[in-house]
């Protein structure tokens, strides 16, 4: 029998180890993710320091801003639309070429590592090979489209491609990475359930449509969320490729941020768009666990 | 202090020699200044160079250069260093002459008048379009470096192949768009380039296009206090008018943005006859171009001009009295006639005096290679480069006016209408004060 006294300090020292195994996960979220998100928040409803003028509170004016901010509008159109084109495009690719890799095939070994490479290099190094891939009259593309006898064209220059040739190099990017998660999926997919599947006289669109796709589930679910955040977050290849532009027609938040916090020196407006991209990444996690949680077979 | 401290009480019982060599580098001065590549050739070879020359000159300072990446990257860094404090924040920078409002707003420039302490004479010694770009509230905040003007390259080859006299660059507006006819495939099958002129007009499309509102008549694109601009101006507009035919009516011209960084290589490789690009990329095309090439002056209109451009020495107010005497020491010294001679033949950037072209190396050198003085003879027509407060925001403004035009997005009219506008409406908090 335990006496009260001894009863409270064991409690005490439960609680104590549990803050203890806390700390150190408490301590990292705090100073890399709350403090940072804090301080945004706090700085998006403050002024913009100058040499003569202190920062003061401005409450929503930098949001009143953003409405009336027609590159504002134009880099939030330019993200969504490489949103609905990149995730879906590179979701595709990188099952299909995991579907081709898990396929017993001569030289599989080789062709993953090949599908893989783009991911191992940096982006702005693959950007400048893109670059001069997207070279006007002497860069591959163009070359190749003079051989096929059809005129040139100014991938990067001209507003109606710039972005999409942006896309493509993102998608080719990152469709390798999401390669190796499927990869992985596929080779967990036990191989009596496709056995017996095909005892049942499934064909092999229904096998993959009732069996693989179900069982990859939690798979999609992953590569989507990392998808969403990665079409948010792109920045590297427009330092390389556009800057954003011409005029803002392959402009994206994250470079709208860095331009207004590194170029025009206004870190209260940048810290305003910060605020939104936060909430987009947010809003988009919760949709997605919400809505697929449901349907998602965790085996 | 811990540390010579320790030093010290070790070595003293020796009254050892080893001591007095690290008190004495302690005193030395320590200066890091950033500075971008913005042209081809050795920058970074040659600055180091530089800073071991002075340093053996003068053993108590110590420049350090640390390259920073382009222009933009250079004044992200140091305004980012300059606000973070500590001791590695730079304390001179090269960095664009057009952003002296942006460095000066931010309170961080020690002025020119201030660090030479009242020797006016010096600053004279530059060209007066040089320091037209240093000028805020009555005073210097920087000193001319690296400076550069546009000029017209043109394929002596080429010229000869479609029968132009090929030491002739076009006079005016007209002959170069008729001479750029002519060295079109697309019109003249003959001509051995594809394009008879290329006007780069990516990431700062507003310089080169600055040369042809000058030469329209619109000398400047803000006021000299840098709180209006005049992108609307109907001179201002007459000329994108012209650069906008170039490519789409005309057909001399690629359409869309014209690559900056690959011009040059078009021009090696006969993609076009003709280009637009900075001065600064001379020793470049003479180390690359496998014909005969002729750099001239920009053709005239109403008049003759181009804008000047390139970087400026800043030293910011982090600087003791002692960092002050010794930046100033070293920039007197990097600017002197000699290694202003030097520093010109060495990248083709313009040397910033008179007296620099008249000391004996840049004499023989202009002798062997005339095109070195073309840039320093458009100096008297030149006219500064476009430089408002909150620099970089406005410039993009105009940039993207710029670019929507070039890419038929909108007419010249509306798009530099739209552009003022949005100028206007970031100047206004300027104007007050």
């Amino acid at each position: 029998m335990l006496n009260p006294k001894q009863g409270a300090r064991r409690a005490w020292r439960q609680t104590l180890l549990a803050w203890a195994l806390l700390a150190p996960a408490l301590l990292l979220l705090t100073t890399f993710t709350l403090y940072p998100a804090l301080s945004t928040l706090w700085q998006s409803v403050m002024s913009t320091p100058s040499g003569q003028q202190p920062t003061q509170f401005v409450g929503t004016r930098h949001f009143a801003q953003m409405l009336a901010d027609p590159v504002f509008r134009q880099v939030m159109r330019n993200n969504l639309l490489y949103a609905l084109v990149s995730i879906p495009a590179s979701i595709a690719l990188a099952l299909l070429m995991a579907l081709l890799m898990n396929a017993r095939i001569p030289g599989r070994a080789l062709a993953r590592m090949a599908y893989f490479t783009p991911t191992v290099l940096p982006l702005v190094a693959a950007a400048n090979i893109w670059l001069f891939f997207y070279t006007p009259g002497y860069g591959l593309l163009d070359q190749f489209m003079h051989g096929l006898g059809l005129p040139g064209r100014n991938w990067l220059g001209e507003p109606a491609t710039a972005l999409w040739a942006v896309t493509v190099v993102a998608v080719w990017k990152q469709a390798g990475f999401f390669m190796i998660f499927y990869l992985a999926a596929l080779q967990n997919i036990p191989q009596h359930l496709i056995d017996a599947a095909r005892i049942e006289g499934a064909s092999a669109w229904q096998v993959f449509h009732r069996v693989t796709l179900p069982l990859i589930g939690p798979t999609t679910l992953f590569i989507l969320i990392n998808a969403v955040i990665g079409a948010f977050s792109l920045v590297d290849a427009l330092f390389v490729l556009t800057n954003g532009g011409p005029d803002n027609s392959s402009n994206l938040l994250l470079y709208y941020i860095y331009q207004n916090a590194f170029q025009y020196w206004d870190t209260g407006y940048a810290a305003a768009l910060t605020v939104v991209l936060i909430a987009i990444l947010g809003l988009a996690s919760w949709v997605q666990f919400a809505s697929m949680g449901r349907r998602t077979h965790y085996q | 202090m811990q540390r010579r401290d320790f030093l010290k009480a070790s070595a003293l019982p020796l009254f050892s020699a080893s001591v007095l060599p690290s008190a004495r580098a302690a005193q030395v001065i320590e200066l890091p200044m950033y500075y971008p590549v913005a042209v081809g050739g050795p920058i970074a070879k040659i600055l180091d160079g530089y800073a071991e020359q002075f340093h053996k000159a003068n053993p108590d300072v110590v420049v350090k250069p640390i390259y920073t990446g382009s222009y933009q990257d250079t004044i992200t860094k140091t305004l980012t260093a300059l606000r973070s404090g500590g001791g590695s924040a730079p304390k001179m920078a090269v960095a664009l002459a057009v952003d002296v409002f942006t460095l000066f707003d931010q309170g961080v420039l020690v002025s020119a008048e201030d660090l030479a302490g009242g020797d006016k004479g010096w600053l004279k010694s530059f060209y007066p379009a040089f320091l037209a770009n240093s000028q805020v509230a009555g005073k210097t905040w920087s000193v001319p470096f690296q400076r550069s003007t546009p000029v017209l390259y043109w394929n002596k080859a080429a010229f000869k192949a479609v029968g132009l006299n090929p030491d002739k660059a076009p006079e005016n507006w007209d002959e170069m768009r008729d001479m750029a006819r002519r060295l079109t495939k697309l019109h003249n099958p003959v001509s051995p380039t594809d394009w008879g002129l290329q006007i780069p007009t990516s990431g700062f499309p507003y310089w080169l296009f600055q040369g042809l509102s000058i030469e329209n008549g619109q000398a400047r694109l803000a006021s000299p206090d840098g709180k209006t601009t005049y992108f609307d101006a109907p001179e201002t507009i007459g000329a994108l008018d012209y650069l906008v035919k170039l490519s789409r009516t005309d057909k001399v011209m690629p359409e869309g943005i014209i690559n900056w960084g690959t011009t040059p290589q078009d021009f090696f490789q006969h993609r076009c006859a003709m280009m637009w690009t900075t001065t600064g990329n001379l020793t470049n095309v003479k180390a690359n171009a496998k014909f005969d090439f002729g750099v001239a002056m920009l053709p005239q209109h109403k008049r003759r001009g181009a804008p000047t451009g390139g970087g400026n020495l800043y030293v910011f107010n982090n600087t003791t009295e002692a960092e002050r005497a010794a930046a100033l020491r070293f920039i007197r010294w990097v600017t002197s006639p000699e290694m202003a001679a030097d520093w010109g033949i060495q990248t083709g950037y313009v040397a910033t005096s008179p007296a620099a072209w008249e000391t004996p190396r840049l004499k023989e050198y202009v002798a062997g290679f005339p095109q070195a003085a073309v840039a320093r003879d458009q100096l008297k027509y030149a006219e500064p480069e476009l430089s408002t407060h909150d620099n970089q925001r406005v410039t993009k403004v105009f940039n993207d006016g710029l670019e929507a035009a070039i890419t038929a997005q909108k007419t010249p009219a509306a798009a530099l209408k739209e552009a003022q506008a949005t100028a206007e409406g970031i100047l206004r908090r300027y104007r007050n004060s």
